[in-house]
């Protein structure tokens, strides 16, 4: 039982279709509180739709789950106010500015504003946070995405390729943050690419392949 | 995995429609040629013999939708979507009918196609509504989105169709007051009611042919769960 | 709540822009159902209450579809959801909004109403509270149908498809009583037909409230 609670992710051969194809075919997983994992595989072989799934933005249609705890299906807001997913979506308001943004994420988790201009500053977006978001480049808005998911002072962080649009400033950011998370207890949950990157900062590192696990380590 | 429902019985909805056939039969033959025309409209006022059991059996199938979308909304299951979409389309049929029917017996009674009767208006209204829920689900590719949205939507229309009825008999009491073919003397009860249960088994039987088309549509649109990785790591 | 209101106005003001055009929108359909009638003044006032009505539900289907272009562009409503908010105070927030914006859309039509038709009233408060009304009418199941729409093809031909037929009631009730304001009232049932659509109103306001979690979650 103690074990239990040692789990940021424990879950048990997860599938999920669409249409005719799984993308996820039998996806079992144990993932220690605290830890760095590293997610990588081709494309296509279901990393996006097991962050997607792990983070409740859809359901699984076979298997079970509890994140930190919380049951996948019978617990999903405590999850989502737990956890926080960084998508190839960006979830951002193209009319409204980046502030903006935060700021409707600040309201609707009934926290105060007065964070939003310190995360401004650590993504790097201080000069242009008044700028509409349509004014962005797709690096920015990544940015912006980063500070989304700090904003939400999450305790597990789901992200799908970090690394994605951002210039080498950027992976220093993402490589500072993912640091900085782990140091505060936070688990991570990252698929990306940038292998060689990733593993001096990972504890653990999962692979998949045509929706199953190929290797744990 | 999708239980087809009506496994255990194959052979009933044939045999209720059989049955429905035969009493259709002797209820229209006693409508149209063994009972007396009535008094003040004739011989078009017969047409009450399908029109009144087609009424009463498309609100039934529409209330049977209504059912099946809160079964499906609570339950999940799908067999509860396969009998909703079969029971909306009866339903939408028999509303067709009913339209037509409506005009039929309206042309040479008022000179006019459509009298604006408040049920056969809201009959129109509803038809429309319907319609458009099956269009909503040829649009949407994802089968547990669409059962749900259409299930919601099912709900929202049935809810409107008394708000409907009320509103359209009231906007038509202050022009005019056309009368609709509902009255019917005694004597003419048993064609009625023979054809009333004619049509609500043929109607029943329909529906289950339906709904077992639509669960093993589901069946096959849904992709069969994927292989054990043992068994995977075998056949590698 | 608050915060989803706020977002929702926000949103709005920002792109005001698209509410003047959506006016054009329906100032020309009023322009149109004039040709459609002729130039005689008489029959053209009669039916001057039909007229503003089947122009704002015509806009209404531009604006409640508009509504949520914004939240699918970047699936900020997925965003929202899983912060997570509840569903069904993300849609009383944009239903309002939506309502708010289908009351002005409707109040600034009355001045065309009134120039093309010769059809005016000194009721203005009465002709505010129909107004009111019926644009929560065409609202609250509007904002249901439209997230649902929003997220399949043939998007702009099935939320009319789904939206007309069921808002047949609040139509039939805010044209008469706008009828009524315009034409006088002899037989005093302006009442009975503000008691419809608030019936109306108040039964979707609240069922569309209960399914929207359904319609909108994954």
């Amino acid at each position: 039982m103690s074990q239990m609670a040692d789990l940021a992710i424990d879950a048990e051969r997860l599938a999920r279709r669409y249409g005719r194809r799984w993308a996820l075919a039998d996806v079992s997983i144990r993932i220690p509180v605290g830890s760095v994992t590293m997610l990588s595989g081709r494309n296509g072989s279901g990393k996006s739709t097991l962050l997607r799934v792990l983070a409740t933005a859809i359901r699984a249609d076979q298997g079970r789950a509890t994140i930190l705890g919380f049951d996948l299906v019978r617990h999903r807001p405590d999850i989502r106010r737990a956890s926080a997913l960084l998508a190839h979506y960006n979830y951002l308001y193209e009319a409204l500015t980046a502030r903006e943004n935060l700021e409707v994420i600040a309201d609707h988790l009934g926290q105060g504003r007065g964070s939003i201009a310190a995360l401004l500053d650590r993504v790097g977006l201080a000069g242009r946070g008044d700028d509409p978001v349509s004014t962005y480049s797709a690096g920015m808005r990544k940015r912006v995405s980063f500070a989304r998911v700090l904003l939400q002072e999450p305790r597990i962080v789901l992200l799908d390729e970090p690394y994605a649009q951002l210039d080498p400033a950027g992976f220093e950011l993402v490589d500072s943050v993912v640091r900085e998370l782990r140091s505060g207890g936070v688990t991570v949950l990252m698929a990306t690419h940038h292998l060689d990157r990733t593993v001096a900062i990972a504890d653990h590192h999962l692979v998949l392949e045509a929706g199953r696990v190929e290797s744990f380590r | 995995m999708l239980e087809i429902a009506n496994n255990r019985f194959p052979r009933t909805p044939y045999y209720l429609m059989g049955i429905g056939v035969v009493l259709l039969l002797v209820g229209s033959y006693y409508g149209l040629f063994v009972a007396p025309p009535e008094r003040y409209m004739g011989e078009v006022q017969r047409i009450m013999y399908v029109h009144v059991p087609t009424a009463w059996n498309a609100l039934l199938a529409i209330t049977f939708a209504f059912v099946c979308a809160i079964a499906f909304l609570m339950r999940s299951d799908f067999k509860w979507d396969a009998r909703m979409e079969a029971a909306i389309e009866v339903g939408v049929l028999l509303a067709f009918l009913l339209c037509v029917q409506g005009a039929i017996w309206a042309k040479p009674t008022w000179g006019v196609w459509w009298d604006w009767d408040p049920r056969l208006t809201t009959t129109a209204v509803l038809l429309f509504a319907f319609l458009g829920i099956l269009a909503l689900r040829r649009f949407v590719d994802d089968p547990v989105k669409r059962g749900i949205w259409s299930a919601v939507a099912t709900i929202i229309a049935y809810v409107d169709v008394p708000i409907v009825y009320f509103s359209v008999r009231w906007w038509n009491s202050l022009h005019q007051l056309q009368s609709s073919p509902d009255t019917v003397s005694s004597q003419f009860h048993l064609p009625l009611r023979v054809n009333a249960f004619g049509v609500l088994f043929l109607m029943t039987g329909f529906i289950m042919l339906r709904a077992r088309l639509a669960s093993l549509r589901h069946v096959s649109e849904v992709a069969p769960p994927p292989m054990l990785a043992e068994e995977a790591g075998e056949m590698a | 709540m608050i915060a989803a209101l706020r977002k929702e106005l926000l949103l709005q003001w920002r792109t005001r822009a698209q509410f003047l055009a959506v006016f054009v929108f329906g100032a020309t359909a009023l322009l149109l159902f004039s040709f459609a009638i002729g130039p005689n003044a008489a029959d053209l006032r009669k039916f001057s209450a039909g007229f503003l009505w089947l122009g704002l539900l015509l806009s209404s289907t531009l604006t409640l579809s508009e509504s949520f272009h914004a939240e699918m562009e970047n699936r900020a409503m997925e965003g929202l959801l899983l912060l997570p908010a509840d569903p069904r105070v993300l849609y009383y927030g944009k239903a309002i909004a939506n309502w708010l914006q289908l009351m002005v859309l409707g109040i600034a039509l009355v001045p065309v109403m009134v120039v093309l038709y010769d059809a005016g009233t000194t009721k203005i408060p009465m002709l505010l509270v129909v107004i009111a009304l019926g644009a929560a009418g065409l609202s609250a199941p509007g904002t249901l149908y439209a997230a649902m729409t929003a997220q399949v093809r043939s998007k702009q031909t099935l939320l009319p498809l789904l939206l007309f037929p069921l808002i047949v009631p609040a139509l039939l009730a805010s044209v008469k009583a706008t009828s009524l304001l315009i034409l006088g009232d002899p037989m005093g049932s302006l009442g009975s037909w503000l008691t419809l659509l608030g019936a109306f109103d108040a039964i979707y306001w609240a069922l569309c409230g209960l399914l929207y979690g359904r319609v909108v979650e994954e």
